[in-house]
């Protein structure tokens, strides 16, 4: 265990630090609110005229859109503001100096910058959707309850999907040994991910034709996949299976971008005196 | 007046000069605007492609509110990167005091700010959803319709603008950039994309009265396209639907003109 200690201590240090933007938190609820109730009355609208079933029905589709505003930090869209300044200023040279595993060490780093501000913002959601807007008399339009079943399976293909946003995030801030700026890698990410995760339309909604495609690529598993096992989109059954493709494209990746670090470092050259 | 806006032309050209030597930098900025608006019309696309219609509306004409409004609110974003970096460049540094002390009002010196060239990728993008929209839709364009089409645009760029400018007055009270004005600009936006017919009534009526989002969007809109207005407005009322949109940028410059009165500078 005491060799985990100094990643460990890492994430809870960023976890200390990002805890402090509580007004940021709060924009960010609001904004969500605004965007999940902008979507649900969109799709429902669609829904309303629909003939025939569809891959998935409406309470489904409830689930998917506030899971989706409840955990929108976690998606790998956007580079740690920090890590980029490190690039550009050349400070990145002292993690090198570190006596931990370079890989291992912005991975815990990323992980924490994943997923602090998230549990910040996705507790008051969840309790607003799930809790509140029954209250109010908008049961419809409420996140569902889940079964222990489906929860257990959510909570452990989300953990799976946080791994994988990681990744994702890691393999950006390595690019940037490259670009220095980052710059690119902000502006074009944020498509992708957004796309081909579900966070615009739900991955089943989109033509059948495109379905082999879309259940082969790696965003599905931040989304997509944790997002049905909520629901029961996809049976407890085949939760296992779905949840081991997520942590292959992790480990895939993960893979990757070790290799890549590797080279970047032996060319790297740090400016400055 | 015309003193005015050669100052305003003054200011542009500088600051588009400026940004085209960062070439590499605009252009990964405009082909980003590009896809990540590109991008949600695909989705657009997708539900489309399921379900056929949205409640009687077209696909085409859906696209048409789509262009309308990313037009409008890319040209409105440009204009105004200097209300939008307000709180943070000017305001927190103490600088907005230089502004205070030329002879040309504050509003037009942070308009020429900059004229962020960069938004001509989500302009391009609406033009060409606006542009295979109207040839989908067989539009008989008359000399009526491409007015209230250019009236709904200048429309829709005051009240965009106006947007921008109660965000900047808000930073006299909080020093810093609220992030919560983007649920009004970027949402603002995103709602417009879409018919205001689908929305729940208490959005229909916020978006109407309160912040008149559908009166640059919606309401003159299915007056170009010709079709009748499922909520029931008449044709009279869409055409003058777009001058909501100067009245809310001619009260941001009151609450504007209210902040100023009560800045005080930060600086040292």
């Amino acid at each position: 265990m005491s060799r985990l200690k100094p990643y460990t201590a890492v994430v809870s240090a960023r976890y200390r630090n990002l805890l402090q933007y509580r007004a940021a938190a709060f924009a960010g609820f609001v904004t969500q609110l605004f965007w999940g109730s902008i979507r649900l009355m969109i799709l429902a609208a669609f829904y309303a005229a629909a003939e025939g079933p569809q891959p998935m029905n409406m309470v489904e589709v409830v689930a998917y859109v506030w899971l989706g505003q409840a955990l929108l930090g976690m998606l790998p869209w956007n580079t740690d503001a920090d890590f980029k300044e490190q690039v550009t200023s050349g400070a990145v040279a002292y993690d090198l100096l570190r006596p931990l595993d370079l890989y291992g060490y912005w991975y815990a780093r990323t992980l924490a910058f994943r997923t602090a501000t998230t549990t910040l913002r996705a507790v008051p959601m969840v309790v607003f959707a799930m809790l509140l807007l029954p209250a109010f008399g908008l049961a419809e339009w409420a996140l569902p309850v889940p079964s222990v079943t489906g929860l257990i399976g959510f909570l452990a293909a989300i953990t799976a999907a946080a791994l994988l946003s990681t990744a994702i995030t890691v393999l950006a801030h390595i690019s940037m040994l490259w670009t220095l700026s980052g710059e690119g890698v902000d502006r074009i990410l944020p498509s992708f991910v957004t796309i081909l995760s579900g966070m615009i339309v739900p991955l089943p909604l989109f033509p059948d034709w495109m379905q082999p495609f879309l259940s082969w690529q790696p965003f599905r598993g931040l989304c997509d996949v944790p997002y049905r096992i909520y629901s029961g989109n996809i049976p407890i059954a085949e939760a296992a299976n779905e949840i081991a493709f997520t942590l292959a494209w992790t480990l895939a990746i993960v893979w990757f971008g070790r290799f890549l670090l590797s080279r970047g470092v032996r060319r790297l050259v740090v400016q400055g005196g | 007046m015309a003193d005015t806006i050669a100052l305003l032309g003054r200011y542009f050209g500088v600051s588009i000069r400026a940004q085209l030597q960062y070439r590499a930098s605009f252009l990964l900025n405009a082909t980003g605007q590009f896809v990540n608006s590109g991008i949600e019309f695909v989705g657009l696309w997708a539900l489309f492609d399921r379900f056929g219609h949205l409640a009687g509306w077209t696909f085409a004409e859906v696209a048409f509110f789509y262009g309308v409004v990313n037009c409008t609110f890319a040209i409105a974003d440009a204009l105004t990167t200097g209300f939008d970096r307000f709180g943070t460049h000017y305001v927190k540094t103490g600088d907005f005091d230089r502004l205070l002390l030329r002879p040309r009002p504050t509003a037009l010196q942070l308009a020429g700010h900059e004229f962020a060239v960069r938004r001509v990728g989500r302009l391009l993008q609406g033009l060409i959803v606006l542009a295979w929209a109207t040839s989908a839709l067989d539009i008989p364009w008359d000399a009526a319709r491409v007015a209230l089409l250019l009236v709904t645009v200048a429309g829709g760029i005051a009240f965009f603008f106006g947007l921008m400018v109660l965000q900047a007055t808000l930073c006299f009270w909080t020093t810093e950039s609220l992030e919560i004005m983007n649920v009004l600009t970027y949402g603002g936006v995103e709602t417009a994309q879409y018919p205001l017919s689908i929305y729940h009534v208490a959005f229909r009526r916020v978006f109407t009265f309160v912040v008149p989002l559908a009166c640059i969007g919606y309401f003159p809109v299915v007056a170009v396209l010709g079709v009748e207005d499922p909520l029931g407005t008449g044709r009279v009322f869409q055409a003058l639907a777009p001058l909501a949109g100067v009245a809310f940028l001619g009260l941001s410059f009151v609450a504007w003109s209210i902040g100023v009165r009560r800045y005080t500078s930060t600086g040292s």
